[in-house]
This record gives C-alpha cells, sequence and structure tokens, in this order.
C-alpha cells in the first residue's frame, strides 16, 4: 500500500471524485489560482476548470449558502472553508438552512453537500485563528460530522461524505496535514457513524477524535513500552453521528476510561462521552472518567503560553497514569 | 449600468383601464388569483384567531398584485424562493389550496407534510422550493440554486422574493456581489412594504430607495408599483429574460402592509391617515374598479367570483381540519437523507441504551 501525507489523501480523493462525477464541483476562498491556503487543492483547477473548481470571493456565508440552493437542486457541492473559525460567518446557513431543509420540508429536498474546514490550534495563530468548535456543528440534528485522524480515514470518510446525500461538516486538522499512513486506493467509502477500534487493549480505554485520536495512539504506545499498559484506543471518526456502542462495549471490557479532545472542556465532545459511559457503563466503571482538553482561555500567541494551554501526549498520559492508580487503589 | 424608473409609488388616481391591450381572460385569471389569495389570507387569519393554526402567520393582505404579477412572469420550470410571508406566492404558483392550508393547520397532508407551518412552504412539482422564516435566509439559497442552473447550462430562472427589511442583511449583499459576479439566471424581488415588522424603511435603510443598492453591483435595479398586477408582471417578465441570459435583476415592488406585521399584531404604531391611505391603494379593490370600468367585469360576474373563490377557500379549509396529524411514529423519518447505524429514536425519557433496561 502506498504511504502519503493526510494532504495528500484529500486532494487524490477531491481529484478522484471530480473526475468520476460531473454533480461533483469544489468552490471557496483560494482554492483555485492559489491552489487553497493548505494546498489541498493543488492542481485540480488546471485540470478540472474553473466551472468544477470555483474560487469565491471571501463571503462565507454567501458562498456556503449558495453551495447549500446549488445541492438543493441535486449538485454535489464540496466547499472549503480555509479554517473553521471563519465557519462562524456562515452559522447561519449551516445550521438554520443546511441542517433544516430535509427536515423542515418534510423530507422532500436533499442537500447533498460538503464543508471541509481545518481546525486545531498550535500553529501560535492566536486566539482568533485556533479554535475547535466542531461542537457547534455536532450539536446540530441534521448535520454529520466527521474527523479523520489518519490518511486512510482522510481517504475513506471523504468519499463517504461527498457521496451522502446529507450535509456533512468534514474536520481537517492543521496539525495532521503533513502526517503520514498507508492508504489503499481500492478501498471504498467509511461508514459514517462508526468509531474505530485503532488499538486493541485490555487495561483502559483512551477516546479521542482528530489530532487527539493520533495522540492518544502515541501515548498507548508509549505506556506499553514504559508502564507495560495496554491501553484501548478509540478514534471516533464521525461526532454526528456519534457511536456510543462501541465506546460503552470498551469501557466495559477496560473498566475505565480517559477521553482527549483538543476543544474546551466545558459542554465539549468528552463531556457528552462522559456521560454516556456513565449511563452505559455505571456498574462497569472502576474509576471515574477523566478528560484532557484545552485549557478555558482564548488561545494566546506566545509558545509557551499556546503550549502549556493545549492538550498533549504528556498531559494525557499523565490523566492515564492517575486513572490507573484510582483503579489500583480501588480494587 | 443601474437603470433607476423612478415612479410615483403610489398611482392609483390614474388610468381607470389596465392596458387596454391585455386580453380579458388574462386580466380576468390575475384578478382571479388575486381574489384568492386575499380571501385565503383572511380566512387563515380568521383560523389563527381560533387557534387552529399555530406559530407565527404573516399574510399577503395588501400584496396581492404583486405575488400575482410575479408568478405570471414565470415559466413553470422556474424555480421560487420566497420569505415567510408566502401563502399567496404557493398559491398564484398554483399549489392546491387544501394542501397550503393543512400546512397551516399542520397536518400530514400539508405541503410540507406538517413539518413546516406557515413560514416553511415547500412544492417539488410548482419548483416552490421553499419559504424561509429567517430573514434573508433564502437569499444565499436562490443564489445557489440558479449556480446550479447555470453549471447545467440550464435556462430555467430563479425568482428570490424578500421584504425590505431582508435588505439590510448581510447575506443579501454577498448573494447579490455572487450573482452579479458569475452571471447567475436570478431574480432577487424586494416587496417593500414600507416596514420591517413596526420599523420604516428610512428608519432602517440608508438608501431607502432599494433598488438603488443594485448599483453597488453593477446590476439593474427597477422600481415598480406593486399595486398594479400588470406592471409588477412586465417588470418581472423584463427580469425573467435578462436573467436568462445570465443577467440577475434587483426589482422593487411598492405595495402596502394591510394588517399587522403577523396575525397577532395590531399594528398600534400605525396612523389613521396611514390606514386611509393603505385602503385607498388597496390593489384587489382597484383592478376590480378597473375590470368594471372597462366593462371587462360586471357586477353579477364579480359576484359569481367571489363566491365560487369563497368555495375554493371553503373547501381548502374544510381539507384541512379532516386530514390527519401527522404520526408520531414518523418524527424521525427525515432526520438523515442517508440513513445512519445505531441511529437515535430516542424520545425525551427515553434511556441511551434500551436494550440494557
Ligand atoms: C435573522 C432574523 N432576524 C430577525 C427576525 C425577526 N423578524 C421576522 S420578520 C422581521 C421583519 C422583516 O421585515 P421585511 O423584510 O420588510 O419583511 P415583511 O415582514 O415586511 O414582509 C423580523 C425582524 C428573523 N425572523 N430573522
Ligand atoms: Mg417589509
Amino acid at each position: 500500500m502506498p504511504v502519503i501525507t493526510y494532504r495528500q489523501a484529500l486532494r487524490d480523493t477531491l481529484r478522484a471524485e471530480l473526475a468520476r462525477d460531473p454533480s461533483v464541483f469544489l468552490m471557496g476562498e483560494e482554492i483555485g489560482v492559489f491552489e487553497g491556503s493548505y494546498k489541498i487543492t493543488a492542481g485540480l483547477l488546471d485540470e478540472f476548470g474553473e466551472r468544477r473548481v470555483r474560487d469565491t470571493p471571501i463571503a462565507e456565508e454567501g458562498f456556503v449558502g449558495a453551495a447549500v440552493g446549488a445541492a438543493m437542486l441535486g449538485l454535489r457541492p464540496v466547499v472549503e472553508i480555509m479554517t473553521i473559525n471563519f465557519s462562524l460567518l456562515a452559522l447561519d446557513q449551516i445550521v438554520n438552512h443546511a441542517a433544516k431543509i430535509h427536515g423542515m420540508f418534510g423530507g422532500q429536498c436533499r442537500v447533498p453537500m460538503v464543508i471541509r474546514t481545518p481546525g486545531g490550534g498550535g500553529q501560535q495563530l492566536a486566539a482568533t485563528h485556533s479554535q475547535n468548535v466542531e461542537l457547534y456543528y455536532a450539536f446540530v440534528p441534521g448535520l454529520k460530522v466527521v474527523a479523520p485522524s489518519t490518511p486512510a480515514d482522510a481517504r475513506a470518510l471523504l468519499l463517504a461524505a461527498i457521496r451522502d446525500d446529507d450535509p456533512v461538516l468534514f474536520l481537517e486538522n492543521l496539525a495532521l496535514y503533513n502526517v503520514k499512513g498507508e492508504v489503499d486506493e481500492s478501498a471504498g467509502p467509511a461508514e459514517i457513524g462508526r468509531a474505530a477500534v485503532v488499538r486493541p487493549g485490555t487495561d483502559i480505554t483512551l477516546i479521542g477524535y482528530s489530532r487527539m485520536a493520533a495522540v492518544a495512539v502515541e501515548v498507548a504506545e508509549r505506556l506499553a513500552a514504559e508502564d507495560g499498559v495496554d491501553a484501548e484506543v478509540i478514534d471516533l471518526r464521525s461526532l454526528r453521528p456519534l457511536d456510543r456502542r462501541t465506546i460503552v462495549e470498551s469501557v466495559r471490557r477496560t473498566n475505565c476510561a480517559v477521553i482527549a479532545e483538543d476543544d474546551w472542556l466545558t459542554y465539549g465532545i468528552g463531556a457528552e462521552i462522559a456521560a454516556t459511559l456513565q449511563e452505559g457503563a455505571f456498574d462497569w466503571l472502576d474509576a471515574p472518567v477523566r478528560r484532557v482538553a484545552a485549557a478555558e482561555v482564548p488561545l494566546p500567541y506566545a509558545k509557551p503560553l499556546e503550549l502549556a494551554a493545549l492538550p498533549s501526549a504528556e498531559s494525557l498520559a499523565t490523566a492515564v497514569r492517575q486513572t490507573l492508580d484510582a483503579v489500583a487503589r480501588r480494587r | 449600468m443601474t437603470r433607476t424608473t423612478s415612479r410615483p409609488r403610489r398611482r392609483r388616481e390614474q388610468d381607470p383601464t389596465p392596458s387596454g391591450t391585455e386580453d380579458p381572460e388574462v386580466l380576468l385569471g390575475h384578478y382571479r388569483r388575486m381574489l384568492l389569495v386575499r380571501r385565503f389570507e383572511e380566512r387563515a387569519g380568521q383560523e389563527y384567531t381560533r387557534a387552529r393554526i399555530g406559530g407565527y402567520c404573516h399574510l399577503n393582505l395588501g400584496e396581492e398584485a404583486t405575488v400575482v404579477g410575479l408568478m405570471a412572469a414565470l415559466e413553470p420550470t422556474d424555480y421560487v424562493f420566497t420569505s415567510y410571508r408566502d401563502h399567496g406566492y404557493a398559491l398564484a404558483r398554483g399549489v392546491d389550496p387544501g394542501r397550503v392550508m393543512a400546512e397551516l393547520f399542520g397536518r400530514a397532508t400539508g405541503v410540507s407534510k406538517g413539518w413546516g407551518g406557515s413560514m416553511h412552504l415547500f412544492d417539488v412539482d410548482t419548483r416552490l422550493l421553499g419559504g424561509y422564516g429567517i430573514v434573508g435566509g433564502q437569499i444565499p439559497l436562490a443564489t445557489g440554486a440558479a449556480l446550479a442552473v447555470a453549471y447545467r447550462q440550464g435556462t430555467e430562472v430563479v425568482l428570490c422574493h424578500m421584504g425590505d427589511g431582508a435588505t439590510n442583511i448581510g447575506a443579501f449583499h454577498e448573494s447579490l456581489n455572487l450573482a452579479s459576479l458569475w452571471r447567475l439566471p436570478v431574480v432577487y424581488v424586494v416587496v417593500n412594504n414600507e416596514l420591517g415588522m413596526g420599523t420604516p424603511v428610512e428608519r432602517s435603510s440608508a438608501e431607502p430607495e432599494l433598488h438603488r443598492r443594485a448599483a453597488a453591483y453593477r446590476m439593474t435595479g427597477e422600481r415598480v408599483d406593486g399595486n398594479d398586477v400588470l406592471a409588477v408582471r412586465d417588470a418581472a417578465r423584463r427580469a425573467v429574460e435578462r436573467a436568462r441570459r445570465g443577467e440577475p435583476t434587483l426589482l422593487e415592488t411598492m405595495s402596502g402592509r394591510l394588517r399587522g406585521h403577523s396575525v397577532v399584531d395590531p399594528a398600534r404604531y400605525r396612523t389613521p391617515a396611514e390606514r386611509d391611505r393603505l385602503a385607498q391603494a388597496d390593489p384587489v379593490a382597484r383592478l376590480r374598479g378597473q375590470l368594471l370600468a372597462a366593462g371587462v367585469l360586471t357586477e353579477q360576474a364579480a359576484e359569481a367570483l367571489d363566491a365560487e373563490v369563497g368555495q375554493v377557500v371553503e373547501a381548502a379549509t374544510e381539507f384541512a381540519e379532516h386530514s390527519p396529524h401527522p404520526e408520531v411514529d414518523t418524527l424521525f423519518d427525515h432526520t438523515h437523507a442517508t440513513p445512519v447505524p445505531g441511529e437515535t429514536r430516542r424520545l425525551p425519557a427515553d434511556p441511551l441504551f434500551p436494550e440494557d433496561q
């Protein structure tokens, strides 16, 4: 299997889908001539022309809404929002329109569109450019939110998102674009709404998505080597719908869990997972479910402050060790 | 190249006969449709006060000539997006009045199966792609629909209806810019009824001649008397023709809002003089008078038409009343178009893991 970057997997998949289906087209700021702020669409304008790869003005609400309208007529727009921070300008079109049109009109109209957008801090971009606000979308019935953490999933979930008949927010991550991994180019689309047990284990369950799923795998490997701990890692892959079953089944085997998330703690994705675990695995839990999340501040620019605010492999490892200690005290 | 046809805002005193060359059958058809909107809306208002209609209920009373004139300019294959003030547009587009009333009643037979209500009428067959309750929300959508038409090199046009208040929303400006930049087949229609709820246009828009806002996007802007069905229709036809050539238009129609913002609004902010002026400009009464004066309509025929339209509205209301409410077990039928594994069909007190109970 070829080993390629997350970025390359995204680009190759967009290219293949443009070639496969004439109703697929791309829209976004600087995606054509400039080839994308993060070069995901490099070369696609040259290959497919302006009709299929459309540069837009800086008008998130306008072009996201236009994508919704085009999808209502049966096209399959894939829009790029430069970073998820700017999606807030399109919130009305995403939440009040894309998410509502199928249900509010009694199932008469589909909105088969994808919004690709990267989140993530750690690039010293300061408070307005470093947020993880995927929760805002994962909260909304009618939307689907997927978040790949590997190049293989970037491909499989993007295929699924483009071919899905609902609006899908496809969360990328600035810190993952250069990550490499094996990608099976003959594999089909992923099933949206399924988490993956990416590392089976018996002692504790680590749950994450996007960058923090990758960090969780790293921490599990380190704990295996350093502490002889066999951690299971679950990559959520889909934030809505949420695969509660896979999470609960794992924790019923391992009896404890730590959740890792790049968003803020209070009301965050981890809070929903923890609530799911207390309802679905209450009698199996040997320690309180811990959450490792971003410090609740607007993310600062200065490197030491930024580093302190963001969850890391170290902070996750610490919470895992503390949880295992708590389990040991109980048993 | 903004072309501004600044007409007097109201010109009801002039021309007793609407355009002498117009086919009497066509005139009668317009009048009948305006009357249908009038009687339907009056009935909707009554049913609302009887609590058989819930939520918000905004009527097209005073907007009838605009509604009918606009819809008359379209082909059946063209698309329509509207604001929440949408009942008349559905009727004039040819949607069965029973299905419209049933939607207001929240019944399963309604145009949106009881999911949308008054503000969210949708009909695939007539290509009415929705009334929208968020002010200005339909503008980017209509622009995108026009983009899809252009993408497929189709010949259809998209008509996007909105109120005067909607022209102050950011999405309006973003959309007009996109449409002009990309040469999209769309006609934006601003129904200027001089008020957004209780706020006059002059107090909300720095450029109160709203059609002039087209200039910022190098788009044709035109203002027309919204109480004159033929003037509206002809202006809309010109705009539609331009749209088919990839030239969007901002068309402003001037008419009055005969009642409050919605059925529950007593509109105390209006002066008696204003109310008088509005009644004088009533587009339905005006066309009736013109048709009688021109001999296109007799008193007898007018009464017969009244009775016939009254019957249609009565039948629509009966249909709505006798239609079933949606079944509660359909609550989760429209969450997703593409189903997902383990889809949650959880009612408020249901456990997350019912199989473990
Ligand atoms: C974004 C948004 N803000 C506020 C409202 C509340 N609201 C509903 S209608 C309305 C006035 C709109 O006036 P106008 O656009 O002139 O339309 P009209 O009601 O006169 O047809 C307002 C403020 C809303 N529905 N959506
Ligand atoms: Mg108004």
